[in-house]
């Protein structure tokens, strides 16, 4: 039998994928751990590893490949023991089958529950390559009265077929997550004659497009600013790095600030949530995403459980996820999740903004340029450095008052910095 | 070595078909049965009688060779001969299932199974047989059903049968009364009013065969009562006294009057009781309401590690949903022992057929008219005759009708019933149909072949929407 190898799905939220390059060709022989191609999902370019072993019989989808829906057949390998010459090669050319829905099923057979339902897959819906849905016709017509998207609906049928028993659940109207984020570009942009280059959308710009407007159309931001001193923090950042000097390590002010959100956060938990629906998920541990600017757009790696590492070590941690970043290597697990963001353009002279909260997050720290202002101390009126800082909170998970808090958290953490290395 | 991944206790339809299923997904697999490989239905059941049957359509054919200007004189049947055909027939099978548990190496423990243990995270269930424990991380329970006894009419063998007797008669009954009009007791009054005997039949409901489609149930009795049957619809058998030439039997009629009636013989078909009394259940804590083992949709019982398929479960109580239902409970077993590559679906009971072998034969999948209209459907139904179709009309066959029920909202396919020659090789069409979830455009962009018996079943799709051709 030729195996079939699928566009793999990178990310638990991967839908589709860039075929971004091919390693290997035709005729070559693989073995599992080899490198066969680079896939550029929706945030990152990412290796794909061969599994099985053989001859690649057939290569389905060419390099450079765009919207390649997660089980695809990209590939064919005749197995170990086979004659690649004799398997016919059009079998590659057929859209995939379903993504294997195996962890969504209950098997677990020390638990079983009496009268518990059939068995349903979780795949979505499935789309062949030539973007027809896969779904029985009394499924297509009743989706049709009903108004349903059945690019929205899961099957459950065989191989992610969608039946009758997956639109009568359905609601009108229902569409999917992605699209159910009100569209990111306007329907129409009116073209006035001025010269210009249109260049495609990567993946990543399409999800920064469509996150951000989600998060605007959605989420009601309020926006809290005070102006932190940072002298004394500037002061402890030159003695860590002289006594670290020893072990390679620099810290930058934005390693203290990770520590500095991350301690706040764990102070005020009331700000450390998500806003969910029909409940508010209060987090035992403070991740923050950092926003770094990589060539290919904004992405977010995260520190995990902040508030508990030691900044020479958050440090070391950022500068490795930065690279990877700038390279386009983060690995899903690198830039998903999170409980609150970090934003820091003070790099540019940036004085103050407001940041755009990143969902499901309820906050994220906008922070500008440390810079030498008149400022009172003691009565009188003299230099010092500040930064201002600005918090965008969810209002719907946060009131004003409990992000008030977390402001105060964060200056007091910075101003009487030694509770970052304690 | 009695270290099995799988045992199945039971070898009928369900647990043969299980533990060759969990055999080829490499299972380590054993099958325990106290009587017969294969079960009731290969042995006494399905099989054999289909064999009696068939004797009995040729024996119909023969006598009215006349009518195809075929000249048959002296015809007689030979009763002995036609049961030991079934027997053969049964036989043959039986060594079938043998070969079939060697080629897939499933050991076979010939005896009476009992539930010992449950599998437990600690360690593998048990399974006693002749005195042996048997070890296995899984245990299909498969043990099948027999037939129902009446309290006032113990079946003995001699007067008083059950299916079984039926199937191995040693004189033909001169008067026979079945009692019950499923699929069990139509088939027998059929078999033996075509072999010669007077038979009635008595049914409680107000229609026989009273599952199928009140349509379906009119035409029957009124083929059959044209064979020269009595069919006593409203009715019960209130008491049956042996006497010395058969058996004499209390009818109370629709009309509310008892009338005290002589038989030869009376086959009792009443329905089914699970055989789940001497297993070990209890013992397990296995949950089950009048026997009948309560599971989900994949076979699980509320113990973990014990499964149950087929009649032990609720119905309906067919063959061929016993093995559906064995694949899945093998394939869910192979997928919680680490199988990636299964994917076991729960099976949708209305896609089951259900298929009567009398004399016309009837066959129907879903829901009937009335029960789609219960159900608040608003219903299409297409009628179309077999007088109507070329094909029956030379094979002779002229009697019976095809219906089909949809949704008038969806057009989906909500039921299929049919009667008349050959319709139980024929409702597989609209299984498939049914489980594909085609609507009426499928079906009738659908092309069926000329001349044959199934294009009524494409003209009955048409007839639901006003569009039949040969009507």
């Amino acid at each position: 039998m030729p195996i079939e190898i699928k566009m793999p799905a990178l990310s638990p939220t991967m839908e589709e994928g860039t075929l971004a390059k091919w390693l290997v060709k035709a005729g070559d022989t693989v073995k599992s751990g080899d490198i066969m191609a680079e896939i550029e999902t929706d945030k990152a370019t990412m290796e794909f590893e061969a599994v099985d072993e053989g001859v690649i019989i057939a290569i389905a989808v060419p390099e450079g490949s765009e919207g390649v829906k997660v089980g695809t057949v990209i590939a064919t390998l005749a197995g170990e023991d086979e004659d690649a010459s004799a398997v016919p090669v059009a079998e590659t050319a057929k859209p995939a089958p379903t993504p294997k829905p195996a962890q969504a099923e209950p098997v677990e057979a020390r638990t079983p529950t009496v009268a518990q339902s059939a068995s349903t897959s979780s795949a979505r819906a499935e789309v062949g390559k030539d973007g027809r849905i896969i779904a029985s016709p009394l499924a297509k017509r009743i989706a049709e009265q009903k108004g349903i998207d059945l690019k929205a609906v899961k099957g459950s049928g065989p191989n992610g077929r969608i039946v009758k028993a997956d639109v009568d659940g359905a609601q009108p109207g229902a569409a999917p997550v992605a699209a159910a984020a009100p569209s990111a570009a306007p329907a129409v942009t009116p073209d006035f004659g001025i010269p210009y280059e249109a260049e495609k959308l990567n993946n990543i710009r399409k999800v920064i497009a469509r996150r951000l407007t989600e998060a605007k159309q959605t989420i009601p931001h309020i926006y809290l600013t005070v102006d932190v001193r940072l002298d004394a923090l500037l002061k402890l950042r030159g003695e860590l790095n002289q006594a670290l000097e020893a072990d390679g390590v620099k810290l930058s002010v934005n390693d203290l600030l990770i520590k500095a959100l991350a301690k706040a956060l764990i102070r005020v938990p009331k700000c450390n949530v998500s806003f969910a629906g029909d409940e508010l998920r209060k987090y035992a541990r403070a991740d923050i995403s950092v926003a770094v600017a990589a060539p290919s757009g904004l992405i977010t790696p995260i520190i995990v459980d902040a508030a508990t590492k030691g900044v020479a070590q958050i440090s070391t941690e950022m500068k490795a996820l930065a690279d990877k970043a700038k390279a386009g290597k983060l690995q899903p697990h690198e830039y998903q999740g999170g409980t609150a963001s970090l934003s820091n353009l003070g790099m540019f002279g940036i004085k103050q903004f407001d940041a755009v909260i990143n969902p499901p997050q309820a906050m994220i720290m906008a922070v500008g340029a440390g810079e030498a202002r008149p400022y009172v101390v003691d009565g009188a009126l003299s230099v010092a450095s500040v930064m201002s800082a600005t918090g965008s909170f969810d209002h719907r998970a946060i009131d004003g008052a409990d992000g008030a808090q977390l402001m105060q958290a964060f200056k007091d953490l910075i101003e009487s910095p030694l509770g970052l290395v304690a | 070595m009695s270290d099995y991944d799988l045992i199945v206790l039971g070898s009928g339809p369900g647990g043969y078909v299980a533990a060759i299923r969990a055999a080829q997904l490499g299972l380590k697999t054993a099958i325990v049965e106290r009587e017969n490989l294969g079960g009731i239905c290969l042995n006494w059941g399905c099989i054999p009688t289909k064999a009696l049957l068939r004797s009995a359509e040729v024996f119909h054919q023969m006598k009215h060779a006349k009518d195809y200007g075929l000249v048959a004189e002296g015809i007689s049947a030979d009763l002995n001969a036609v049961v030991a055909r079934s027997r053969g027939v049964a036989k043959q099978l039986n060594q079938g299932v043998t070969h079939l548990m060697k080629k897939n190496k499933i050991t076979v423990f010939m005896g009476e199974g009992r539930l010992a243990a449950a599998p437990t995270a600690a360690g593998l269930g048990k399974l006693e047989v002749n005195g042996e424990t048997l070890t296995a991380k899984h245990i299909i329970i498969a043990t099948g059903a027999r037939a129902r006894d009446l309290p006032f009419a113990k079946a003995d063998g001699n007067r008083v049968w059950t299916y079984r007797h039926a199937m191995t008669p040693k004189e033909l009954p001169s008067k026979l009364l079945v009692i019950g009009s499923g699929a069990i007791g139509i088939e027998f009054a059929s078999f033996y009013n075509d072999m010669g005997s007077e038979v009635t039949v008595v049914e409680m409901m107000d229609r026989i065969v009273p599952v199928e489609d009140a349509d379906v149930s009119a035409f029957l009795e009124k083929a059959l009562k044209k064979q020269g049957m009595t069919i006593l619809t409203g009715a019960g058998v209130e008491k049956i006294d042996l006497s010395a030439t058969g058996i004499k039997a209390a009818i109370k009629g629709k009309d509310g009057k008892v009338v005290t009636s002589e038989f030869s013989h009376v086959i009792v078909a009443v329905g089914i009781a699970p055989n789940t009394e001497s297993i070990g259940l209890e013992t397990l804590g296995i949950k089950a309401e009048r026997g009948i083992i309560a599971i989900d949709g994949l076979g699980r019982t509320n113990v973990a590690g014990i499964w149950a398929i087929g009649d032990v479960t609720p119905g309906p109580w067919l063959a061929h949903k016993a093995s559906h239902e064995g694949v899945i409970a093998a394939e869910a077993i192979a997928q919680a022992l680490g199988n990636k590559d299964v994917h076991p679906h729960a099976m949708d009971k209305a896609n089951i057929p259900g298929c009567t072998y009398c004399h016309p034969q009837i066959a129907s999948v879903g829901l009937t008219e009335a029960k789609a209209k219960e159900a608040g459907y608003t219903v299409k139904a297409g009628t179309f005759p077999f007088i109507g179709n070329g094909k029956a009309i030379a094979l002779g066959e002229a009697e019976g009708f095809i219906k089909t029920v949809f949704d008038a909202k969806t057009g989906e396919l909500l039921g299929a019933h049919m009667i008349g020659a050959e319709v139980t090789e024929l409702i597989q069409g609209y299984v498939v149909g049914k489980t594909l979830e085609t609507t009426e455009a499928e079906l009738m962009a659908t092309v069926f072949p000329h001349p044959t018996l199934s294009e009524m079943m494409h003209e009955s799709v048409l007839a639901a929407y006003g569009r039949a051709i040969h009507i």
